[in-house]
């Protein structure tokens, strides 16, 4: 049986190269001023979606919600391989926090629909939340499964897979469809493949169709969206319009999370106390541990 | 994250200033082959663009997935056990993601699932590899046999091997050396025979050969029973099925991930590649000058490997109170090192570019002449590549060659006694760079094979051009020492020509040599510092340098010094 795959990607800053401007007084990140790059558990997300697909056939279908510039990851993730790729942008996404994204999200996948499976990263790399995943599963009303480290198999319409707990890990099945947040050593991403690369390059999204239309009377965007979409390098792009989404839940205003601040803490070493590795040393350790609210 | 690609200013410049158009122009058939594959370029920036994204993803595999396996590689090495080679794990994988990532058939025409690069770009991610394994660019370089093929095998013989060599099942080999014919391939004696049905078949012995359990092997054969000179060598195809044996595989000083094999040929099916008799006249030759070119990545690769693991270990290792890079000692000889690394990457890819010429202009003349063109012009575009080449290749193989040991010495010198221990890569650049200038010709047969062109003066027409360019005001004081080295070089030609006498002419070649291909690249790295500044002291030292060792060479030959070889004997026994 063909199993139909969707990937949430995210474009994330480059958080290994931060500096001091990058922080805004309001507490958010200026990414203007950061490298955009392809969140790497999404990468090793699609990886997995990827390998299920040479497994059992059926379609990816990737999709991200961010700025225009995110058709970037977009590219990316048909050079690795991906059949179709989707942009949901509009201005009204903008600001949103992990509610206001799942639910997005999850309106655009039940348009979507036809899907077996939902990969996603286990966290983006900005915000480091890991609620994307799990609340989307929620709003879509699906089993989910997270912290991923192996797809054991899909049969039968069900997934089992490996997943990584404190300690140890546990295998769990679940009948499809289903959602699945993943590790990133989960599996080594498959490298982009020149041709596709060659091929996708030109892959555009509505935004930048419309962009290359600006200031010039002789393109028309739907003739040039058509156009596009014959040669298959169109990439489908979805607004607030398309969606009939409630403005209310989306971007700032569908967002409670509010940065209340943000502050750099530096960890250095304090006072330490010595026990004598003795009955009592050891009993005066737990009396400390309980004092400190570490223990009981 | 790393990449080799991204990171390398110098390679990134002659990335930028690579003027390919005619040469890309036609590798495309005029861009008519967008009509037919979507992922070909429609246009030149549009080919530029796409050779771009492909080496930054080259770059990228080549920092982040193969140079960390290096190490492992070089230890383990490829191993043989039952009669069978097995690569070193990190080996395998590199090439499995190389494979995956289409990299495999980069000068392979689309019809085979090629990328149907121009061999400049390819040689640029051939010194990426090389840089992060210089044992696995014996593997992956190897697609040019695949060329080789293509270029003059048949119909059947493309469509059976290349797709395969292009999605990386297949790998090749090129079974030339015999235990009696090394640099003298005329002497091979492996025979390829035929059945009254006219199938060949090959028996006899291969030894050295690079890959030699690759799955398909290019072998030079004798076919013409009784001949004993290259007439009577012709090439041929085979799979490598179990009538070909590996006997052994070679322990080696370096390159360890790469398995030298000598091979057995049992009465081994067999296809003839072209036409009879120009196995090693026609195709061979085609084959090993892409080869020296190819051992000109691989050394630029090491070379400029070299050159960060001495710089980073000076700027790291503190002495007498400083990073031993303040010692004006240490920073001048890895100012040396990178003045020889970026003059030799100048003149590579201007060799390159040259190759890719020659190589077009031939096919275009072939092309012309079945339509009833006229050939002229491209004939004489064709003649003067040729010329050219026929000069520039061995010249690079040597300078290259030279040059990358040299700089792993000093990498080696410039890390004090740790660098002698295993545990830090100089250790192993130093030992994989030693086979550079021995493998697919010996630096001594290089200046035989550049000789002529220093004899017929074979780029004495673009120096000229050059020399008598207008440059920019500090330019044009090393454009004296330019004009120099030419005098000083046509002395030393005419003293060598009046003397008549062959041993004094063969051994003062390399000199000759030196100071000619010195010229031709001191011009080049001048014509680069009046455009680019930032290249201007690079220019300096070589130009110096090479001043001064023309002056020095010039006292040798004049001195008479190599006339004693009339009495080797008495010298030597």
């Amino acid at each position: 049986m063909a199993i139909n795959s969707i990937v949430m990607v995210k474009q994330v800053p480059d958080t290994a190269n931060i500096s001091g401007q990058v922080m805004k007084d309001d507490g958010t990140v200026n990414r203007a001023l950061l490298p955009a790059i392809f969140n790497h558990e999404d990468r090793v997300a699609l990886e997995l979606a990827l390998q299920v697909q040479d497994t059992h056939g059926g379609r990816v279908t990737v999709v991200t919600m961010g700025p225009p510039r995110a058709s970037d990851v977009l590219r990316e993730c048909l050079y690795m391989g991906a059949d179709e790729a989707i942009l949901i942008s509009d201005r009204k996404f903008a600001g949103a926090d992990t509610l206001a994204t799942s639910y997005v999200l999850s309106e655009a996948i039940n348009k979507i629909g036809d899907y077996d499976i939902i990969f996603a990263g286990r966290q983006a790399i900005d915000g480091d939340t890991a609620q994307v995943g799990p609340q989307t599963a929620e709003k879509l009303n699906l089993p989910q499964i997270t912290y991923t480290e192996e797809i054991i198999k899909v049969e039968n319409g069900k997934l089992t897979a490996k997943r990584k707990i404190e300690g140890g890990y546990e295998i769990l099945s679940s009948k499809l469809p289903v959602l699945v947040t993943v590790l990133k050593d989960a599996v080594s991403p498959r490298p982009y493949k020149a041709r596709r690369i060659m091929t996708y390059k030109n892959a555009k999204t509505l935004l930048e169709l419309e962009k290359m239309t600006e200031g010039n009377s002789l393109l028309y965007i739907d003739q040039l969206k058509e156009e596009y979409i014959a040669k298959k390098l169109y990439i489908k792009t979805l607004t607030m319009d398309d969606l009939k989404l409630d403005v209310e839940r989306c971007g700032v205003a569908g967002s409670p999370t509010k940065v209340h601040k943000v502050e750099s803490v530096v960890l250095g070493g304090g006072k330490h106390d010595m026990f004598e590795p003795s009955k009592a040393g050891i009993g005066d350790l737990i009396d400390k541990l309980m004092v400190d609210h570490i223990f009981g | 994250m790393p990449n080799y690609f991204l990171d390398n200013s110098d390679l990134l410049y002659h990335f930028e200033k690579l003027n390919i158009r005619e040469v890309v122009s036609l590798y495309e058939d005029n861009y008519k082959q967008a009509e037919k594959y979507s992922y070909a370029p429609v246009n030149y920036e549009d080919a530029i663009e796409n050779y771009r994204k492909i080496l930054e993803v080259a770059g990228d595999l080549a920092a982040n997935y193969i140079a960390p396996t290096a190490a492992a590689v070089d230890e383990v090495g490829a191993t043989f056990h039952d009669g069978k080679v097995t690569y070193a794990e990190g080996t395998q994988k590199s090439l499995e993601v190389l494979a995956k990532a289409e990299l495999m058939g980069m000068i392979i025409p689309r019809e085979y699932e090629g990328l149907n690069f121009p061999t400049t770009i390819y040689m640029m991610s051939v010194e990426m590899i090389s840089r992060a394994d210089a044992s696995l660019m014996n593997i992956y370089g190897l697609q040019d046999i695949a060329r080789t093929l293509a270029q003059f095998g048949d119909d059947g013989q493309k469509e059976k091997y290349l797709p395969k060599f292009s999605n990386g099942e297949y790998t090749g080999a090129m079974a030339l050396t015999e235990p009696d014919a090394g640099s003298d391939l005329q002497a091979v004696k492996l025979s390829a025979y035929q059945d009254e049905k006219g199938n060949w078949f090959l028996r006899g012995v291969k030894r050295f050969i690079t890959n030699g359990n690759g799955e398909v092997l290019l072998v030079l054969a004798r076919t013409e029973v009784g001949t004993k000179d290259a007439r009577g060598l012709s090439m041929l195809v085979c799979k490598a099925d179990e009538t070909v044996i590996v006997r052994r595989i070679e322990h080696k000083l370096g390159i360890n991930g790469s398995p030298t094999c000598e091979l057995q040929f049992n009465d081994t099916p067999a296809e003839l590649v072209g036409s009879r008799r120009f196995g090693l006249l026609k195709y061979v030759i085609y084959l090993m000058n892409r080869a020296r070119v190819g051992i000109g990545a691989q050394s630029l690769g090491i070379a400029q490997a070299a050159y960060e693991e001495a710089l980073n270990y000076a700027k790291a290792r503190e002495q007498f109170g400083t990073p031993i890079y303040n010692l004006p000692v240490i920073a001048n000889m890895l100012i040396e090192m990178k003045t020889t690394l970026e003059a030799h990457r100048s003149l590579f890819y201007d060799t390159c570019v040259w190759l890719d010429r020659k190589e077009m202009y031939e096919i275009e003349v072939e092309k012309l002449k079945a339509e009833k063109k006229s050939v002229a012009e491209m004939n004489d575009k064709l003649k003067e590549a040729s010329r050219i080449l026929a000069f520039l290749t061995p010249l690079t193989k040597f300078f290259l060659t030279e040059g990358v040991n040299k700089i792993a010495y000093d990498g080696m010198q410039i890390h004090g006694g740790t660098g002698y221990m295993k545990e830090f890569s100089i250790e192993r650049l130093f030992r994989d760079a030693r086979i550079t200038n021995i493998y697919e010709g010996t630096t001594q047969l290089q200046i035989v094979a550049a000789s002529g062109g220093v004899l017929n003066d074979a780029v004495g027409e673009y120096i000229g051009k050059w020399l008598g360019a207008d440059y920019k005001g500090s330019i044009q004081d090393l454009l004296k020492y330019l004009l120099e080295m030419r005098e000083v070089f046509s002395e030393c030609l005419s003293f060598i020509k009046a003397k008549k006498d062959t041993s004094y002419q063969d051994i003062a070649m390399k000199e000759l040599v030196e100071m000619y291909g010195s010229l031709y690249v001191g011009c080049l790295l001048l014509r680069e510092a009046n455009e680019d500044s930032k290249r201007l002291f690079t220019a300096r030292r070589f130009v110096l340098d090479s001043h001064a060792k023309a002056i020095k060479n010039k006292e040798l030959i004049m001195s008479g010094i190599y006339s004693d070889i009339l009495h080797s004997d008495t010298i030597l026994i």
